[in-house]
């Protein structure tokens, strides 16, 4: 069972964004504090990132992903954080309230006083770029290939070419050739490299594996699985420059060819996006245009270091804490007024503690059911009767007031809620 | 021991399996062979989705008569095999004034060949129902009766039935020749062996012409195989509403828009005649068609939300009709040949062979019985496929029944569609069991979605490992050479 219906903050994504979110709303005074990951582990995508240069800027360090995500993991635990694993958040309403499944914990419901989104990115696929032939098995994403090597332990490929030089293909190029794989070449379309430099001479050139700009795929071939792609140098406006198709045999096509921030519960909650980015509008507190929910890391643009994911996650957690807080402390100022016994309802629904201080306040009516003897109304909260009043009769026509006194304010102000209840004397 | 049946059926489309369906309704053994690792997996598994209103084929034909008589079938066959069915209407948009005549001709095809609830409505009024419409619209043909369908889930709810009735369903069995007794068909060779029987449904689809040809049925007809290609669109960015034709043409309806059951816009097809009856692949060329005639429907469609593209075939056959005075050479054919004894020969069965289907299977057991076949009905004949929980479909209320009963169906593994393990399991051991990703893929919509697989592929490879007891490097997209996995990163390669 999750230990609350309400929490103070709750991160959907326990990537770096959204663990760094939780370290900085614990540490900014937010009580309850959840993170939701729907895979079975914390730690996002890090974790299938075993390569190294993780860490550099903010802990000094050149740290693998999962060694990365664990310094930040631990310091979380550490501030007590609850923790959802295996489970998938389906729906967020702009009320902040959160719909997850799970096996474990079933389809439940429950209320955020802020929300940080930390869902991350996902990556491009064939058809957002439009490449044109068979549908066989062996295309795979990057990040879906280093799953498979890293993750699961299997190997999706023997003779694979890359499209894309992107960061992740780049890595994945040196980490299939370490597991005995081929590489027998990266395609970029453009006339730049599109990932980090460091890859390119650490991932590509230290291993032979060569990098064609200017070159794109024109198709696929095979019908069950890959058996060739036909790639082709394009011009500057990305033309095919015809005589320069070339077959190359292969049984695997990675695709790196970019991240879109992945903001499907976003929109659900009423989040603007911006057409730009793919992420959403946010101001310097990271809260996007719905009040109360913030947004962090890769979900919001795509970054190329882990740091400034974490760095963003901080800010993003802060914020979403101090929203909490305040709207707590709004919550906390009113009692709320409940009919109890032979009552149908009372007016005010919810008192303001300072007013009691100040002032007495009335409270009005109606009963149930008539009662025709000397009866009780009584102000309790729970075991505590804090005042009463003597009526020699109650009837469902004639209102019925009783009034919190000034010197109630102290019982009052402990209570978390009146009840006002009529019994017989 | 050879088995022996009494209706052996040839491929496992989305005719084979109505059929298959049907049979099953009466006593007698049905077995239907599929060469692929599931059923739907040639013609039915790459089309348009549409129940089509009947306005489209030629008056006299065989293709008009099936058409129109299927259509009417399709409310009672979607309520007792539960598989999605909307009968929104579809419109055949003239745009500019030169196109107006043609939209008038089809108006009068359709009432010749008796499709109820046609009207035409003007520019102004197509414009105001469907706000994304070229400005240039000048009319259109409004059908009430155009459906759409998810048609993997009729191949396979169909087939199901069948299953379910005491048919038998022999997946990757592909057909080879036939056993004769001089002129009489007693059986068929395939890959797995020898079945006898007494009838054999020739539905091979776009091989139905081999397959005839074994018998030596109608040397001359011939299928050319039509390639069409689509493209389908991010739901969160692309809306269409209706169903919206472009004035037909030689090469057939022509490129359409439309939103499917599954709430993705898609486009296409076009109709390239090719040679090869495995080509399946997509092209610059044909993607670049099916673009510029979806783009004269609805200008603002943004290709850039396209989240995936297809190609699928077309059977068209050089049938001719039988009607007199009715020149067509594209017909349907559905006949027992006089050539040989225990032959129910289908050939030619392109679009709009799903919305056909049906009256198609009818038709063949109309055949049969008009051939002497004494049809008795089963006692026990169950005509209800029962669906299955859809959880994307669900209200918040009875997705917390649905998990309290079992909670599998709490762990989401497609996270764009939002499939849950429960459904993929439930697809695994059902009737017609899902052993392949494509084959649950086409089931539960899994993987359809902006990450095309890239999240549940992992996932749902190991789901099929552990439910079927094989090793992850047995499991495979579409059947044998379609592997995900080569070997494990500590084994070495030997």
């Amino acid at each position: 069972m999750l230990a609350k219906q309400i929490y103070d903050v709750v991160i959907v994504g326990s990537g770096p964004g959204g663990v760094a979110a939780a370290i900085e709303a614990k540490k900014a005074g937010a009580d309850d504090v959840l993170i939701i990951e729907r895979d079975t582990e914390l730690g996002g995508i890090l974790l299938q990132c075993i390569h190294n240069g993780f860490g550099l800027e903010l802990l000094k360090e050149d740290l693998p992903g999962p060694g990365y995500a664990q310094h930040f993991i631990e310091e979380m635990l550490s501030l007590h954080v609850e923790v959802l694993l295996n489970t998938m958040v389906m729906d967020i309403t702009p009320q902040r309230h959160l719909f997850l499944s799970s096996k474990e914990h079933g389809y439940v419901e429950i209320e955020a006083r802020s929300i940080v989104l930390a869902m991350g990115c996902r990556e491009r696929t064939r058809a957002q770029i439009r490449i044109p032939g068979y549908r066989p098995n062996g295309i795979y994403t990057a990040g879906t290939a280093q799953r498979w090597v890293n993750v699961e332990g299997y190997m999706p490929g023997k003779e694979v070419v890359i499209l894309g030089s992107g960061d992740i293909g780049m890595i994945m190029a040196r980490r299939l050739t370490f597991e005995g794989a081929h590489v027998e070449r990266v395609l970029e379309i453009q006339s730049y490299l599109s990932g980090l430099s460091r890859n390119l001479v650490q991932c590509l050139q230290d291993y032979d594996i060569p990098l064609q700009l200017n070159h794109t795929i024109k198709r696929i071939l095979g019908k069950n699985r890959v058996e060739a792609i036909e790639a082709v140098q394009v011009d500057e406006k990305w033309n095919f420059v015809p005589g320069t198709e070339e077959i190359i045999p292969c049984d695997t096509l990675l695709l790196s060819v970019g991240l879109i921030p992945e903001n499907e519960l976003s929109r659900k909650a009423g989040v603007k996006l911006d057409p730009i980015t793919s992420g959403p509008y946010v101001d310097e507190t990271f809260q996007t245009n719905v009040p109360g929910i913030f947004a962090a890391g890769n979900v919001v643009h795509v970054y190329d270091l882990v740091d400034w994911v974490s760095e963003a996650g901080f800010s993003a957690g802060k914020s979403a804490a101090k929203y909490a807080i305040a709207l707590r402390n709004a919550e906390a100022r009113y009692t709320p007024l409940v009919a109890g016994k032979n009552v149908r309802y009372v007016v005010p629904h919810k008192l303001d503690k300072s007013t009691l201080e100040a002032e007495d306040v009335r409270l009005q009516m109606r009963v149930t059911r008539p009662i025709e003897q000397p009866v009780w109304v009584e102000v309790h909260d729970g075991e505590n009767l804090i005042t009463r009043k003597a009526e020699r009769y109650v009837r469902p026509g004639e209102m019925v007031t009783v009034v919190l006194k000034t010197k109630n304010y102290a019982d009052v102000a402990k209570a978390s809620k009146l009840t006002i209840d009529i019994n017989p004397r | 021991m050879q088995e022996k049946y009494d209706y052996i059926i040839i491929g496992g489309g989305v005719v084979g399996c109505m059929i298959a369906r049907w049979l099953s309704r009466y006593e007698g053994k049905v077995l239907l062979i599929e060469k692929e690792a599931d059923v739907g997996m040639g013609c039915s598994s790459a089309n348009t989705a549409i129940v089509h209103a009947g306005y489209d084929p030629l008056p006299g034909s065989l293709k008009a008569r099936m058409n129109v008589k299927g259509n009417a079938m399709w409310d009672t066959l979607a309520g007792e095999l539960n598989f999605a069915f909307e009968r929104r209407g579809d419109y055949v948009v003239a745009i500019g004034d030169d196109e107006l005549p043609l939209v008038h001709k089809l108006m009068d095809q359709g009432k010749k060949n008796g499709v109820p609830g046609m009207m035409m409505i003007d520019g102004a009024e197509m414009r105001a129902r469907e706000k994304n419409i070229n400005p240039e619209t000048s009319g259109a043909l409004w059908a009430s009766t155009g459906g759409i369908c998810d048609p993997f889930q009729v191949t396979v709810a169909a087939g199901e039935n069948a299953v379910m009735n005491g048919a038998k369903v022999l997946l990757n069995t592909a057909f080879q020749d036939f056993i004769m007794e001089g002129k009489r068909i007693i059986g068929v060779r395939t890959n797995r062996g020898d079945f006898l029987c007494r009838w054999v449904i020739n539905s091979a689809g776009i091989y139905s012409d081999d397959v005839m040809h074994k018998a030596g049925v109608r040397p001359e007809f011939i299928i050319k195989p039509r390639k069409g290609e689509y493209y389908i669109f991010d739901r969160a960015d692309v809306s269409i509403d209706n169903v919206l034709f472009p004035v037909p043409s030689a090469k057939g309806k022509g490129i359409l828009v439309t939103t499917t059951l599954h709430e993705n816009t898609i486009a296409g097809p076009n109709g390239t005649i090719i040679e090869d009856k495995e080509d399946t692949s997509s092209t610059k060329e044909g993607l670049e068609e099916v673009a510029a005639g979806a783009l004269k429907l609805v200008p603002s469609l943004n290709l850039r939300h396209s989240i995936a593209n297809f190609a699928g075939l077309r059977p068209m056959g050089n049938g001719p009709c039988k009607t007199p005075g009715v020149v067509y050479n594209n017909d349907y054919i559905i006949e027992i040949p006089e050539e040989v004894q225990g032959l129910v020969n289908l050939g030619g069965i392109e679009s709009p062979g799903l919305t056909s289907a049906p009256a198609i299977a009818e038709e063949v057991v109309d055949m049969l019985r008009d051939a002497g076949e004494k049809f008795v009905e089963k006692k026990d004949w169950d005509p209800i496929r029962p669906g299955r929980p859809r959880f994307r479909n669900m209200s918040h209320k009875d997705r917390q029944l649905l998990v309290e009963m079992d909670p599998r169906f709490g762990q989401v593994i497609c996270r764009c569609e939002n499939i849950t393990e429960g459904e993929i399991i439930a697809e695994i051991r059902a009737p017609i069991p899902a052993r392949t990703y494509d084959a649950i893929k086409r089931r539960t919509w899994l993987g359809t979605g902006r990450c095309q697989g890239g999240f549940d592929m992992t996932r749902v490879v190991t789901i099929l490992s552990r439910e079927l007891g094989i090793s992850p490097l047995e499991v495979t997209k579409r059947g044998t050479g379609s592997e995900y996995l080569f070997r494990q990163t500590k084994q070495v390669e030997g």
